[in-house]
């Protein structure tokens, strides 16, 4: 317990400070941080210490079990080695389910903000748009935009950005709503301050909370839109790989007992799926806590 | 019946602890109060001195974590904190009430009225339905309800402020508690319909032969209402004794400082406030608590606890400092200040024939069904380095104006002109620049700051959006700013929530200065703070308008207040304008019975000085959607005509009324 003797005295913590350290005091967010620390490592430095072919099929070596020489996690139908393919799938996944997270969060905000403030027709009309998107199924979109293109990976990331704004749209909408009415905003007009200024400076900021928090499930969910997409066949073409894809592969040999194609991707895309609920919840208390204490 | 000096609640060195995040808050310290049968103890304190503790503690109500870590809670000679679960319910389910604040938010909003109120019944007593409901409506009308059998079926959305609190302390009464405690039950409500309240929790007492702690900020609630007072700072007890003996002469120098600090008691035209903040108390303390803060303060205050010790006249009149004050403590009523401003200069700001209607009912396309006329054809000046003060009770559109006169909203109808220009008819670069010499002040700073911004960005947004000046020169102006209103230059790194009230408010006036204004809208800025505090704030608006030559239009619910700070004042009624004329006139001989009536609500920490009956208005507002035809107030107006019909035109010379009936002719000029 550190005693705080004056007001005057005490050290200004800044709110970055304050906010590491309520996030600090969340074990499962500080376990999410490793988890997704570990799976990045895992993904993009295991390349550079455990060297494997993943372009050429070599069908001498297929459905080969773990424990055999030189293939600790087997080897897949075609002959690729199962633990180097982990690695270079985790590649894929985490890049397109970071970036599309983060365009689909960016676009939201920006899009929800301005409706929010705006109001009247032009939130009408601005959310009319996202509900018209929201109602068609996103898979089937899905499915149109990736046969219509060739899923690359910058592809995959527009095409899964492209439709997963719609939901922090909504959400820092809601909340647009609610900030537009606060003293600070009408303060600002009281100086004379517009729109832009509004959004730019006191609404977006004090959406941020809501925002980050929600970009972590955003990231979470595009990593799994492109594991459906690869199951149904829409994914990146080989040879690239992503977790899901391999996913599919391995669910067609279920039968067959070659379950080191089936159990180790599903738990890479649980555990990364787990590590960012858990950052985002630890991100929640970041925001909620902060303001209520002095 | 029981001895009646036995007291029904005795605390004995209560002390409560409630845990935060860092560290404990160490909320009561030894704490000893005690009630008798049929009295009224009150609980004065600014906030944070632990009396909303105190009450918490005896209903088990404390916030989560927060625990009585000792003393005893002798509730009719048995320690509650000895007892079993069961039996603790029932005694604070059965014999003890309470209310609260906010009767909107102790009420639940989808229950109806009757099941609420009869709720503690079929709980704690098993009544059946049919009862409870009988029950329910008689109280009801014991409370004073209209119709009580009509409003059991009404949801607390359907009934005014008032009328909400009059269903809590229904609710508290129905099970015929033996011990009431009222937490701040009239601070949300109106002076006219605090007096209301006021008076029928006494009238109850007296009915119901019960205890009651009326727990509240406001000297003059406590100076009408209590038999005796306890003064609470940092969590104890620092004086207690009879009403009338402690507001005649209050011993402890926190008490006599609370009492100089009211703007009533402004002798010379400046208010005394007690400098600094209460302790944190977090902290281990030694000492008297108020030592840092008391002028009398020394040595030996600081080095040990200070202890109750009862006065020598054996009077029952304890307190707990080392240095008490000796001679009586006036609240004077403050003589007529000198006038300032001379007569004849052209008005920085005149409104005239000012209307602003809000569509009631749907929004957009859907039918409209209704206007709400908030405010409805006034008109007034300000004249350089002048303050106007605008009174009324809540929904008379004091705030309206406010807002149209600083810009933020456009009128339906009438004329704001500000130092020769119409503002309504502006274009867009022209109404951007009029910003800068009109300016408007918060009552919650706090909700009125980004919780995202340091000090240094709130301070420089003003300056940034109408692009005065360059970073350095923002700079500049920045701390220029701390130094007018007295603050450290280090917070300008600091974030809002890290300050306490009182310093909210001066970085909100700064902010309001930053643009060097001639005109400063403040919409009850003091309202939320504490009475030392408060002074601090009213002193430093004062000081700041004689050196920057600043006006004031002044908005507040606060007679006192708005007499202390106004040069002129106008009363405000459901949108119309009733009474303008200098201070010191409206409020010593007011004119419009609506301001007489406001005047005699005003609890006065006078003990003893209760107003005449005959000058109450009863009721509450009337609806601005279809107001009063003629003079609005004439529906609670005890000297109202058939001549009201027609509407009575503000005339006078400088003292105005709108009244076909002034209470008096107006006063010869001096």
């Amino acid at each position: 317990m550190t005693a705080v003797p004056h007001e005057e005295e005490a050290p200004v913590r800044g709110m970055w400070r304050q906010g590491v350290e309520v996030f600090c005091e969340n074990r499962l967010a500080l376990l999410g941080v490793a988890l997704f620390v570990l799976l990045t490592l895992f993904s993009f430095l295991g390349p550079l210490f455990y060297q494997t072919d993943q372009v050429h099929t070599d069908l001498t070596k297929v459905y080969l079990a773990p424990g055999t020489e030189g293939h600790p996690l087997g080897t897949d139908g075609v002959g690729y080695d199962q633990l180097g393919r982990l690695m270079l799938g985790g590649q894929t996944s985490i890049v397109v389910g970071l970036a599309a997270g983060l365009l689909a969060t960016v676009v939201g905000t920006v899009w929800g903000a301005v409706a929010g403030f705006a109001g009247s027709w032009v939130d009408a009309v601005m959310m009319r748009v996202v509900d018209a998107m929201m109602s068609i199924p996103a898979l089937f979109l899905f499915m149109l935009m990736a046969s219509i293109v060739t899923p690359t990976v910058p592809m995959l990331i527009v095409i899964i950005g492209a439709f997963a704004w719609l939901g922090p749209a909504r959400l820092v909408r809601g909340e647009a709503l609610s900030l537009r009415t606060r003293e600070y905003v009408l303060a600002m007009r009281g100086m004379g301050g517009g729109g832009g200024r509004a959004v730019r400076r006191h609404i977006i900021p004090n959406a941020i909370g809501t925002v980050i928090v929600n970009a972590t499930f955003q990231v979470a969910d595009a990593i799994l839109y492109v594991a459906y997409l690869s199951f149904l066949g829409l994914g990146v073409p080989p040879p690239a790989a992503n977790w899901g894809g391999m996913l599919s592969d391995g669910l067609s040999d279920t039968f067959s007992g070659h379950w080191w194609l089936l159990y180790p991707p599903g738990i890479a895309i649980i555990l990364i799926v787990l590590a960012f609920n858990f950052i985002g919840d630890g991100l929640r208390d970041v925001f909620e806590v902060r303001l209520r204490r002095r | 019946m029981e001895a009646l000096d036995r007291p029904l609640l005795r605390l004995r060195d209560l002390s409560t602890d409630i845990p935060l995040r860092r560290g404990v808050v160490h909320a009561l310290d030894h704490v000893d109060l005690e009630v008798r049968q049929g009295e009224t103890l009150g609980i004065v304190g600014e906030s944070g001195s632990g009396k909303t503790m105190t009450v918490l503690s005896i209903m088990g109500l404390l916030p989560s974590g927060g625990q009585v870590v000792g003393g005893e809670i002798l509730f009719d000679g048995r320690d509650l904190r000895g007892l079993e679960a069961q039996e603790l319910r029932r005694v604070r389910g059965v014999e003890m009430g309470m209310v609260f604040q906010d009767p909107l938010t102790s009420l639940n909003p989808t229950m109806r009225i009757g099941a609420q109120v009869a709720e503690p019944l079929r709980v704690h007593l098993g009544v059946g339905k049919a009862e409870a409901r009988e029950r329910a409506i008689e109280i009801l009308r014991r409370v004073g309800m209209p119709r009580p059998d009509k409003i059991v079926d009404d949801y607390p959305h359907q009934l005014s402020g008032g009328m909400r609190q009059r269903v809590v302390i229904a609710m508290a009464l129905v099970r015929s508690p033996r011990l009431l405690i009222a937490d701040e039950p009239t601070t949300a409500l109106d002076v006219t319909t605090q007096r209301q309240i006021l008076e029928l929790i006494d009238d109850l007492r007296e009915e119901f032969k019960m205890a009651v702690i009326l727990v509240t900020h406001d000297l003059g609630v406590i100076a009408g209402r209590a038999d005796r007072v306890a003064v609470m700072y940092a969590g104890r007890v620092v004086e207690t004794g009879t009403t009338a003996d402690l507001f005649r002469s209050p011993r402890h120098r926190y008490t006599e400082a609370l009492m100089r600090a009211l703007p009533e008691s402004a002798a010379d035209g400046r208010l005394y406030s007690i400098p600094g903040l209460p302790p944190d108390l977090s902290l281990p303390l030694t000492g008297c608590r108020f030592a840092p803060r008391c002028r009398f303060a020394t040595d030996e205050c600081r080095a040990g606890d200070v202890l109750l010790t009862p006065d020598a006249a054996g009077n029952g009149h304890e307190f707990a400092c080392l240095h008490p004050v000796t001679e009586p403590v006036a609240i004077a009523a403050s003589s007529a200040p000198a006038d300032t401003v001379s007569g004849d200069s052209e008005p920085l700001l005149t409104v005239r024939d000012l209307v602003k209607e809000y569509d009631a009912g749907g929004a957009g396309m859907r039918r409209v069904s209704g206007r709400v006329s908030a405010v409805a054809g006034v008109s007034f000046d300000v004249k350089p380095g002048e303050t106007l003060g605008i009174v009324g009770e809540s929904g008379c559109g004091k705030s309206t104006v406010g807002r149209l006169v600083a810009g933020l909203e456009a009128p339906t109808g009438g004329r704001i002109v500000v130092d020769g220009t119409d503002i309504a008819t502006l274009d867009r670069r022209a109404r951007h620049r009029m910003h800068r010499q009109v300016q408007l002040m918060f009552q919650d700073s706090y909700a009125a700051m980004n919780p995202r911004m340091r000090i240094d960005s709130i301070l420089t947004e003003p300056l940034e959006i109408q692009q005065v000046g360059d970073a350095a020169s923002r700079r500049a102006r920045v701390s220029e700013l701390l130094d007018q209103v007295g603050l450290p230059r280090r917070a300008l790194e600091r974030y809002p929530h890290e300050f306490s009230g009182g310093q909210l408010q001066r970085i909100g006036l700064a902010r309001s200065l930053a643009l060097s204004p001639r005109l400063i809208v403040a919409d009850e800025p003091v309202s939320a703070l504490d009475v030392s505090v408060q002074a601090q704030v009213l002193n430093l608006m004062r000081d700041l308008q004689g050196r920057l030559g600043l006006s004031y239009v002044f908005i507040s619910h606060d007679l006192s207040v708005v007499d202390y700070m106004a040069d002129r004042i106008g009363v405000m009624y459901l949108g119309k304008l009733v009474e303008v004329g200098p201070a010191h006139q409206v409020v010593r001989s007011p004119r419009h019975p609506y301001t007489q009536a406001l005047l005699d609500a005003v609890p006065s920490p006078h003990p003893g000085h209760a107003p005449s009956p005959d000058t109450t208005i009863r009721g509450e507002l009337p609806s601005a959607l279809n107001p009063p035809t003629g003079c609005r107030f004439r529906t609670r107006c005890p000297l109202a005509t058939d001549a009201c019909a027609v509407e009575p035109v503000l005339q006078g010379g400088t003292h105005q009324v709108a009244c076909h009936f002034p209470l008096r002719q107006e006063a010869p000029a001096a």
